[in-house]
């Protein structure tokens, strides 16, 4: 699949990418079999623009991530890199020295705010340190520069002498997205930027993240698992499932018009913050398969309410169902699936009665089966 | 992540002293956090503060001890301990009480009489033998010794504070000396072997893959070998007419041997978790160098859980050589150490009539207390979760 | 003190001017700082605030389960305690916390899962039996029908072969499994209140899913009353029916779910609501957000806990006097607010 985006090539082309860790036993440590933790990934991202990466806990997300960053060997499969119209790299097979090129227009910006700050370092030495090991060596000029990009994320420069310790999650996080923005870097990946931090410094960050890529023209890959934020953020959306991706296609397709049945039962369980919204949720069964021994077929069937034979026996293709709308399901022709905005109303009229949660719900009652599936270790 | 709780406690506890204290939390760096947090640790303060004075007895043993410790009194064996007494009928004049010696008529023993008509005035800071402060400035005066006005009478001929071995030895003088080499000889052994720890352990973290395997299962196996026996079997074939010196030495590299592999270990385990940091992925991904984030990311973060391992390490060492002595297979006298010591009082009969002989466990207790203390304190203060 | 609309039934747990600090060697922790709120039989109350405002000390107070330094330091905790089939009114903040009452009550009349869900189940021990030791804790059953007993609330809250399930470890178990086996644990007594602290934060929306349906049906089944802690406010417009807002140890807003969510009076409810994306509002444009950062917990603000970062800050007033958790009006009785913008300063510390 080539895509060319809007202004010529992508900025980043991602092709059959796959990352399978071995699993190894025994005191010779002899492989036995391997976690598929991206299994055949194809995406790109455009200049300028926000895809995001959601899926549940251990489908693959930031393993995809790392690999774009090379800071895991992919096992196969192409990432072709454009710092510029005209230059291509696949950062795949690119060598230490090439890669310490590349990564002045690729950075992280990481989930956990504590543990990506060195303790012993200063601001200055954190947000500096991308400057100096790229030969930036006066210590002025750093300075400087340093400054400027505490101010761009809303850091009081003065501070540049202290330690992260004096910092609350949002401002290291801040620190966090001034280091990795210290290069001029095209694209920014963020795995999970917010997800450690509490609602009323989320907002303060997504509304930074949104800032910078206005002024600065940044391409972000944005990992998340919050539906919500992801809504928010992003102009594409990238749903994955067991290290496969089931769905890539547009916001507002993709939240209101899902093809895929995982996507629909993804979009329906996200809780909405508005008691008279109250829906009924598909309510999946069983636990995420395990990428070490998924299941024949559709790695979905055995959750999915539309699973039929051939769903059991043979892997769906990863096609363009529509102009820019990916999607890998047998059934895809069709489905009529459920966006957000066809969620249903709770059998009561919601929110008002002085307990509705008293009125048992159709989807409640699947509940007691809940883990139908999940020995699957 | 635990770093991040100490450091927002010790924030806390600090915050409270209002903003100018803030600032200096802010700019604090790691170390000061972790020295300050070592303050608060009481008992390690005070084992810090016993062992400093260890040291300064190892450094200026010869103005501690006021007698040559291995100069023999045939008429003097078996002193018993000769208290000071501070006061005489006059007022303030410290002194000791001469003993005349005699042998009993029937058992042969040597039996002491106090003569408590011949006090022998002391004082501190009294002249007496000569020597080199730190093996350099000439000098003559000792923390303790016969008075100046007693006209030249030497401290060895007239006092035992803490008694006199078979020989004669003045047992105070004796233990001083063997501060010195106890002490010493387990930093030695401790510094080659945390040497050797860290950087097999290091090569072995960082590299990982078949060098990590082979170096594992080294370590495994030196052990698994007993320790005790090993020691026995090493300084058994230790050839008889060795010097102090090289005997010394051997033991130093042969407890140094058996040491390293548990900071191997740690520091192995200290690498591959630093590697997975996420601070250090974002240097390589900032393109740092491998060294750099080695020598400026990864050795600082555990320097002081190092420190902390290495005066841990130190009492073990210390009880080894004492042991090997103890039995025999370590230091031989002349050389004189703790365990040279107490292998003297290894008889039972000598240790019933001269309990004085036992004082030199005294100082070993005390020592690894003291280290085990302050090792934990460092411990708590580097890292109060643990890891 | 106006009491909720759901007050109409008599409460089956009403905490009144609850105050739990913390006396660490550096300072004081005003982690609860008069906490007042009541929940009936079948009905569920959401606690929510930020990380560090006390909602987790809350729960662990009308537990009498508050970790030295810390300690109840006033309030009330009144619970319709059920004895040989009478209902006595008890103050559990008076009654000693290890003495019988207490220990009937908690784990048996009032349960709790925690917030951790690693660590809430031994690893050294198969969960069965940890299930079993609660189960006779409060009731004579002999062992083997305890494992019986065990087993049903397995399937009872959705897991399957739960005869084998029994013998597992709690690592064997995935997140929402063993959340599920926290919750058939915490069931086992049969309590009349449950209390669940973010019982859903670690899982993914899907498991978060399930676990919610599961715990609205066991109310349905059981007629629990539920306390419901968390941060994330979808959960809470979902499942509650009465909320609670809190604010550094405070009760800053407290309403019907309705009411909070679309007549917010406190300006932290209302920010708050304002700062969170929804799958609803519009994309990609500037998020309303709360300014500053929350205080430290030794360096509370003085007057109103929120003054510092409220756009409605009146000087004078809110950094002087700490505003008092009253009524609307008379009329809306079952809205409370803690704001100098609804009612005139009462105390007199100037
Ligand atoms: N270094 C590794 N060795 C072996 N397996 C790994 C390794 N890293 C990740 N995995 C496995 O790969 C799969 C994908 O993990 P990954 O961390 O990419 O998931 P994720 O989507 O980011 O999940 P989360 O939302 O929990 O962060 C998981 O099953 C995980 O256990
Ligand atoms: N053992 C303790 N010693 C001292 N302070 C404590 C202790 N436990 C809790 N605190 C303080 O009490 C306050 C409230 O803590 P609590 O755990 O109730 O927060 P929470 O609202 O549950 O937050 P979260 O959402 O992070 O779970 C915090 O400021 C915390 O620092
Ligand atoms: S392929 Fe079949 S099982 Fe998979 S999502 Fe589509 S309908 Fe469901
Ligand atoms: S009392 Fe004042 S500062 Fe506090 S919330 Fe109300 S208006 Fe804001
Ligand atoms: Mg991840
Ligand atoms: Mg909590």
């Amino acid at each position: 699949m080539t895509v060319e985006g809007p202004n010529g090539h992508p900025l980043l082309e991602v092709k059959r990418l796959k990352k399978y860790f071995p699993i190894r036993k025994g005191f010779m440590r002899r492989e036995v079999g391997a976690v598929r933790a991206v299994d055949d990934v194809s995406f790109h991202i455009d200049r300028g623009e926000t895809l995001s990466l959601v899926g549940e806990s251990g489908c693959g997300k930031t393993t995809a991530a790392r690999c774009i960053l090379r800071a895991n060997d992919p096992t196969d499969g192409q990432i072709l890199f454009r710092p510029t119209e005209d230059q291509v790299f696949d950062v795949a097979q690119s060598t230490r020295r090439e890669l310490r090129r590349l990564r002045r227009d690729m950075q992280l910006i990481f989930q956990d705010p504590f543990s990506s700050l060195n303790p012993r370092f200063t601001l200055l030495e954190i947000v500096g340190e991308p400057l100096l090991v790229n030969g930036m060596r006066s210590g002025r000029e750093r300075q400087e520069r340093v400054e400027e990009l505490l101010r761009l994320v809303g850091m009081r420069p003065e501070y540049m002498r202290r330690f992260p310790h004096a910092f609350s999650g949002g401002q290291r996080q801040r620190i966090g997205i001034a280091r990795a923005l210290a290069l001029n870097p095209r694209l920014v990946v963020a795995d999970e930027p917010v997800s450690a931090l509490d609602v009323s410094v989320q907002a303060q960050i997504l509304n930074l993240l949104l800032e910078l890529q206005q002024k600065l023209g940044l391409t972000y890959l944005f990992v998340a698992h919050d539906l919500s934020v992801v809504k928010h953020l992003s102009d594409r959306v990238a749903v994955m499932y067991v290290g496969r991706l089931v769905e890539m296609t547009d916001r507002e397709r993709l939240f209101n018009s899902p093809r895929h049945p995982y996507t629909e039962a993804l979009l329906s369980s996200v809780p909405e913050p508005d008691p008279r919204k109250r829906s009924q949720r598909i309510v999946l069964e069983g636990e995420v398969a395990n990428p070490a021994a998924p299941p024949s077929g559709c790695y979905f069937h055995p959750r999915c309410r539309y699973a039929q034979d051939v769903c059991r026996t043979d892997t769906p293709v990863w096609e363009e169902v529509a102009e820019g709308h990916w999607v890998a399901c047998h059934r895809v022709k069709e489905l009529e699936l459920a966006g957000v905005r066809d969620r249903l109303p709770m059998n009561t009229a919601a929110g008002t009665s002085t307990n509705p949660a008293t009125n048992a719900t159709p989807a409640a009652g699947s509940a007691t089966d809940g883990d139908a599936t999940a020995n699957s270790e | 992540m635990a770093e991040d709780h100490t450091t927002r406690t010790i924030e806390s506890t600090v915050a409270v002293g209002g903003a100018r204290e803030e600032e200096r939390i802010s700019v604090a760096t790691q170390w000061q956090l972790t020295w300050w947090r070592f303050r608060k640790h009481k008992v390690a303060n005070i084992a810090a503060i016993v062992l400093i004075t260890y040291y300064v007895v190892v450094l200026f043993a010869d103005f501690f001890a006021y007698a040559d410790p291995n100069l023999p009194a045939a008429k003097r064996g078996l002193l018993p301990p000769q208290p000071i007494h501070l006061f005489d009928d006059d007022g303030w004049n410290p002194h000791v009480l001469a003993f005349e010696g005699s042998r009993d008529p029937e058992t042969f023993e040597r039996v002491y009489e106090i003569l408590g008509d011949q006090p022998i005035s002391v004082q501190f800071f009294a002249q007496g033998l000569e020597y080199e402060i730190l093996g350099i400035i000439p000098w003559d005066r000792h923390l303790i010794g016969v008075s100046d006005d007693a006209g030249g009478a030497l401290a060895q001929e007239h006092v035992s504070l803490l008694g006199t071995d078979i020989q004669g030895r003045d047992m105070w003088s004796r233990i001083v000396f063997a501060t010195r080499i106890s002490m010493t000889i387990g930093l030695i052994a401790v510094a080659i072997s945390q040497i050797l720890g860290i950087v097999i352990g290091g090569v072995s973290g960082y590299f990982g893959g078949l060098i990590d395997t082979v170096i594992q299962r080294i370590i495994e196996i030196v052990r698994s070998i007993p320790q005790i026996p090993l020691l026995m079997g090493i300084a058994a074939a230790v050839p008889k007419d060795w010097t102090i010196e090289q005997i010394y030495f051997a033991i130093t590299i042969l407890l140094a041997l058996i040491l390293w592999t548990e900071l191997a270990r740690v520091v192995r385990g200290r690498f591959l978790s630093l590697r997975e940091e996420d601070f250090v992925m974002a240097a390589e991904l900032a393109g740092a160098s491998r060294m750099r984030i080695i020598l400026r990311h990864m050795v600082p973060s555990f320097l002081s859980h190092i420190i902390a391992a290495t005066t841990l390490a130190i009492p073990t060492i210390i009880i080894s050589e004492t042991s090997l002595s103890f039995l025999g297979l370590g230091l031989r006298p002349p050389a004189i150490s703790w365990g040279v010591l107490l292998q003297q009082a290894q008889n039972i009969q000598t240790l019933a009539l001269s309990p004085w002989l036992l004082l030199p466990a005294l100082p070993v207790i005390v020592a690894i207390l003291a280290f085990n203390f302050l090792g934990d304190g460092l411990r708590d203060a580097a890292d109060p979760y643990g890891t | 003190m106006a009491t909720l609309a759901a007050g109409k039934r008599r409460p089956l747990l009403r905490v009144h001017n609850l105050k739990t600090y913390f006396f660490p060697d550096e300072g004081t922790v005003r982690a609860v700082d008069g906490a007042s709120f009541e929940v009936c039989a079948g009905q569920t109350l959401g606690i929510v605030g930020e990380s560090g405002c006390g909602k987790s000390v809350t729960a662990r107070s009308i537990l009498r389960i508050v970790e030295h330094p810390g300690e109840i330091v006033e309030g009330e905790i009144r619970y319709l305690h059920r004895t040989d089939g009478r209902e006595v009114e008890l103050d559990l903040a008076q009654i000693s916390a290890d003495g019988p009452e207490m220990r009937q009550i908690r784990g048996g009349e009032i349960a709790m899962i925690f917030q951790e869900p690693m660590t809430s189940f031994s690893p050294v021990h198969p969960i069965g039996s940890q299930i079993v030791e609660a189960i006779r804790l409060h009731s004579p059953l002999g062992k083997r029908e305890a494992r019986e007993r065990a087993a049903d609330l397995l399937r009872q809250v959705g897991i399957s072969r739960a005869e084998a399930r029994l013998d597992e470890y709690a690592y064997q178990l995935s997140g929402g499994l063993r959340q599920r086996a926290m919750i058939a644990m915490a069931l086992s007594a049969e309590p009349r209140v449950l209390i669940a602290d973010e019982p859903t934060t670690a899982l993914d929306v899907t498991t978060q899913a399930q676990i919610l349906d599961l715990l609205r049906q066991l109310q349905t089944d059981l007629g629990m009353a539920i306390i419901l802690i968390t941060h994330n406010l979808g959960v809470v417009a979902e499942m509650c029916d009465t909320v609670v807002v809190m604010y550094l140890g405070r009760v800053v807003e407290e309403g019907s779910v309705d009411a909070i969510f679309h007549n917010p009076k406190h300006p932290y409810t209302r920010l708050l609501l304002q700062s969170i994306p929804s799958l609803y509002s519009e994309a990609r444009v500037p998020l309303p957000t709360i300014s500053g950062a929350i205080p430290h917990p030794y360096n509370r603000p003085e007057g109103c806990p929120f003054h510092d970062r409220c756009p409605q800050f009146m000087p004078g007033t809110c950094d002087r006097h700490v505003p008092e958790l009253q009524a609307l009006d008379e009329r809306e009785s079952d809205q409370l607010v803690s704001c100098f913008l609804y009612h005139e300063p009462t105390d007199e510390r100037a």
